[in-house]
């Protein structure tokens, strides 16, 4: 009996997959593969969806996501590039640098941070750093510079990368002190009796264990990355561009609109037929990538079992 | 040689500046990243708690907002704050049990061992959907005819498909990843003897189970379902698409199914709302409500601290 | 009966009392030694194959030793709990000093104190001094000191690199510069030539070092002490864990390098300290109980529990 229950959470898998896709299919199938693809103004495509004729045959599919995927992509490399290499720091400081009293005080503020809701995190941002980046760092010029393609109002790419960071760093940061910690004391300890001090032992031997770990925590971070919706809708940007880098410095201010906070912005019109099914294409999309990401965290963290860290 | 007899307690450590270059780089690289962290959850706890002192308003906890586009005239957020405790009520009790069954299914029996696999990835690929995906699957399920008694059936028989029960539902899945590992945890670590000490006895597996293990795991299952909790509480996704974003709770029909029936907010959504990305004329309210919201997440931390710490058994004699 | 206060240094080569006839299984010659496998480890030019096994081993090159370390009135303790209290003990290059005693007795403590890795127990305080070529080692960097201190544990515990790398540790992460490969390749060969596996791994350096043997695992481990060349090898029970086939390799390899560096060796086994040791200290409750010769201390020891202890009453 117990048997069935634990069986229930398969059946609950198989059973979104199924009919995540089936209600997205129109939407992928209307497009083919240039759903994927660039061209025109997203938001404009969603508003002659949302105003599509009654009749199911006359119903507007048109989407151009690329827009929405590059700007899934940029906050989700960028948050995780930084906040992996900070996490990593942060763990070997509580596990060999950290005096005891910093690690008491520490310990409990990694736990507390991630446990902050993201609408915190995302009104902190909307009210202090979106006006502030729009009064201080965003000059008069740069915001008339791109006047006629987008406006500039401080939400953009470089808040939400910031946010993002600072959301995804404790859970790496509990995953690598955790390994760290199990790496076997006999290697610590000749490489210490070898001469190296305490960073090098570190750099060169914990870490190098570590590793299978460290992939790990960067891949479960990626898939929170991903399907964060609320913070980012609120500081990512109000309009769903693709940041161009050759813009050079303007790139950091540009808005953006990640594929899930899409979703959650446009959900009111999820009772317009042709719009639900593009909304649903886009769940397929984070479901099958979140998915991904979580069978290969628990397949990297497996190497790691001999040193005793549980998957 | 003098034999010098001055006490040497743990001689220092050895000294950083004469590191070579890159390694001082990593060493205080990793201080800084370490103190960062401090100084961000510092400046976020103390900045949220000047603003919502700052805001600070007795009549908000017992006034019900009013039903009104425009929040900043009056109202509080009651409703919000009972509908964040119904739900995380609602969503535990649903988790615990389903998360407990799971976990002892796994670690104490378990066979076949590819099934066992299997749900152990499945729930780490629940763990790792996004809430936003769940929200719109539970539309989807809750929009079913067959469902419909569980939220308004509107004219025409669409129906509604979102009400505090579909909400709960949705959300108990964030929190039954956290359940099975906190259980998993607690009921590994009770050494192969004490099972076997109550096979000898004559008691049966399942018995072992509810009278032996279970109580002895409690401390574990009551970390999992705590962070459960405090994920359950935080969510904002689920709410927006599953609770019917009505300011004040709704009753569907009378009595208490009605109010699982019924439509309603939490803190959650009540922050946003009134943020400028929602309809944004009152950002205090919203900032007294983030406050009370990261007060309660302080709060939940705290006891699942308390609780792991409360946690160590020695099962050797 | 009144206890003989341990010998001071001047006194230490002259036998105060004649030996009370007890026991004296362990003065004759008789082989009581583990006898040589059917092959030879190949490449290790054995110094005196036929002599090892008929006697105790081969006496030290005579002359003056030069002291290399000393310990002096060294006090450890872990928390309240005493380790070791009041050892005196000058530890020699071209001998061999073995450290006996039952388990608990602080035979390792002392050791580990010479490199100074009992500080990384965080409860652990010390007091005396202990100087290595009359430098005290609490002066020195510590990673200076253990470049020059190298230690070798019970368990074989190779880093999970290749042997190469193993090897080259700790000449990779001792400076700054971080030495090419080319430049380490001759100290690299050196030191497994002088740990007598270069034979055995010469051809496969890139291989994980956690593929090799138990026993060649250990001579690893000390080829990768040696690579820095130290001026002191501590050993702590190094055998201990091995097969005795791997035992005598690295018996005959420890008498090899008596000559290059200063040994000590931590071992319970009485039968070890009496094949390869020329210095051996008695410990006991942490106390130094008699320190003197090899022959001096299983042949006519002094003190009563040395002579229990060397006679079997306890162990």
């Amino acid at each position: 009996m117990l048997g069935a229950v634990a069986c229930l959470v398969l059946v609950l898998i198989a059973g979104m997959v199924i009919f995540v896709f089936a209600k997205a299919w129109p939407s992928f199938a209307h497009n083919g593969l240039a759903w994927f693809g660039s061209g025109g103004d997203v938001d404009l495509q969603f508003e002659d969806i949302y105003n599509s004729p009654a009749n199911p045959d006359e119903y507007v599919y048109e989407l151009r996501a690329w827009p929405l995927l590059w700007g899934t992509f940029l906050i989700t490399a960028g948050a995780v590039a930084i906040g992996l290499t900070f996490a990593l720091f942060a763990a070997i400081f509580i596990v060999e640098f950290a005096p005891a009293q910093v690690n008491r005080i520490l310990e409990p503020v990694v736990r507390l941070l991630a446990a902050v809701p993201s609408v915190v995190y995302g009104l902190i941002g909307i009210l202090v750093l979106v006006p502030f980046v729009a009064d201080h760092l965003l000059s008069q010029e740069r915001k008339e510079s791109v006047n006629y393609v987008v406006q500039l109002d401080g939400s953009g790419l470089m808040v939400g990368i910031l946010i993002l960071t600072v959301m995804i760093t404790p859970i790496m940061v509990a995953i690598v002190v955790d390994a760290l910690r199990a790496v076997p004391r006999s290697w610590i300890e000749g490489a210490s009796a070898l001469g190296a001090n305490r960073w090098r032992v570190m750099w060169t031997i914990a870490v190098r264990t570590a590793r299978p770990a460290i992939v790990a925590a960067a891949v479960l971070a990626t898939a929170r990355a991903l399907g964060e919706a609320i913070m980012l809708s609120m500081v990512a940007g109000s309009a769903s561009f693709a940041p161009n880098p050759l813009d050079g410095l303007t790139f950091f201010f540009e808005p953006t609109r990640p594929l899930a906070s899409a979703l959650v912005e446009n959900v009111e019109g999820l009772t317009v037929v042709p719009l639900g099914q593009t909304l649903y294409a886009f769940a397929a999309i984070l479901l099958v990538t979140s998915m991904a990401l979580s069978l290969g965290g628990w397949a990297a963290k497996q190497p790691m079992r001999k040193y005793g860290v549980r998957p | 040689m003098s034999a010098a007899a001055t006490a040497i307690a743990t001689s220092p450590r050895d000294s950083v500046e004469n590191w070579p270059l890159l390694d001082r780089v990593g060493y205080y690289a990793a201080w800084t990243a370490g103190v960062a962290l401090i100084v961000v959850a510092a400046t976020i706890v103390i900045y949220l708690a000047i603003k919502g002192a700052q805001y600070f308003d007795l009549g908000m906890f017992t006034e019900s907002p009013t039903a009104d586009i425009d929040q900043s005239k009056s109202g509080g957020f009651k409703d919000p704050l009972l509908g964040t405790i119904l739900l995380t009520v609602m969503a535990t009790a649903i988790a615990a049990p389903i998360g407990v069954a799971i976990a002892v299914w796994l670690t104490e029996y378990g066979r076949p061992a590819w099934l066992a696999r299997a749900v152990e990835s499945g729930i780490e690929v629940v763990a790792g959907t996004p809430s936003i995906v769940l929200a719109i699957f539970g539309l989807l399920v809750f929009q079913q005819q067959a469902l419909g008694f569980l939220s308004f059936e509107a004219e025409g028989n669409a129906v509604f498909g979102r009400s505090f029960i579909a909400a709960a539902t949705m959300m108990s899945l964030i929190a039954l990843p956290l359940v099975v590992g906190g259980t998993r945890e607690a009921l590994h670590a009770i050494p192969g003897h004490v099972r076997e000490a109550s096979y000898a006895l004559g008691k049966t597996k399942a018995a072992t189970i509810r009278r032996v293990l279970l109580p002895a795991a409690r401390p574990g299952i009551g970390t999992g379902t705590a962070l459960g909790m405090g994920r359950v509480a935080g969510d904002t996704a689920i709410v927006i698409v599953l609770l019917g974003a009505t300011l004040q709770i709704q009753r569907g029909s009378d009595g208490l199914f009605g109010l699982f029936r019924g439509t309603g907010s939490t803190m959650t959504s009540y922050v946003f709302f009134n943020s400028p990305a929602g309809e944004g004329n009152a950002p205090e309210k919203a900032y007294l409500a983030a406050f009370v919201l990261l007060i309660v997440v302080m709060i939940l931390n705290f006891a699942i601290t308390r609780i792991a710490r409360g946690r160590q058994v020695s099962w050797s004699r | 009966m009144e206890p003989v206060a341990p010998p001071t240094l001047d006194e230490r080569d002259v036998i105060l009392t004649p030996p009370p006839p007890v026991r004296r299984i362990l003065v004759d010659r008789e082989p009581n030694v583990v006898p040589p496998g059917p092959g030879r480890p190949n490449g290790a030019a054995p110094s005196t194959p036929s002599t090892l096994t008929a006697t105790r081993r081969p006496d030290a090159s005579p002359g003056p030793k030069i002291e290399r370390m000393r310990a002096d009135d060294v006090s450890i303790a872990y928390g309240d709990k005493e380790a070791v209290s009041d050892v005196t003990v000058p530890v020699r290059q071209g001998e061999v000093l073995a450290l006996i005693g039952p388990s608990g007795c602080g035979k390792t403590t002392l050791l580990r104190s010479f490199n100074r890795l009992v500080e990384i127990t965080p409860t652990a305080s010390r007091t005396g001094v202990i100087s290595l070529d009359g430098e005290d080692v609490d002066s020195m960097e510590v990673t200076a000191l253990r470049r020059r201190v190298s230690m070798v544990f019970q368990q074989p515990n190779p880093f999970p690199m290749s042997v190469f790398d193993n090897v080259a540790y700790a000449l990779r992460e001792q400076g700054s510069r971080r030495p090419g490969k080319e430049e380490l390749i001759d100290p690299v060969a050196d030191a497994l030539e002088r740990a007598g596996l270069w034979d055995e791994v010469g051809d496969t350096l890139d291989h994980p070092a956690l593929r090799l043997s138990g026993g060649q695992q250990q001579r690893l481990c000390i080829a990768r002490a040696l690579a820095a060349r130290p001026e002191v090898l501590l050993l702590d029970e190094p055998c201990s864990a091995l097969d005795p086939r791997s035992t005598q390799v690295i018996e005959e390899l420890i008498l090899r390098l008596r000559d290059e560096v200063a040994v000590v060796i931590v071992t319970h086994n009485m039968q070890q300290a009496l094949r390869i040791a020329d210095h051996v200290g008695f410990m006991y409750l942490g106390e130094l109980v008699e320190y003197g010769p090899a022959d001096q201390v299983f042949g006519a020891p002094r003190e009563i529990r040395t002579r229990e202890y060397v006679g079997g009453a306890f162990g």
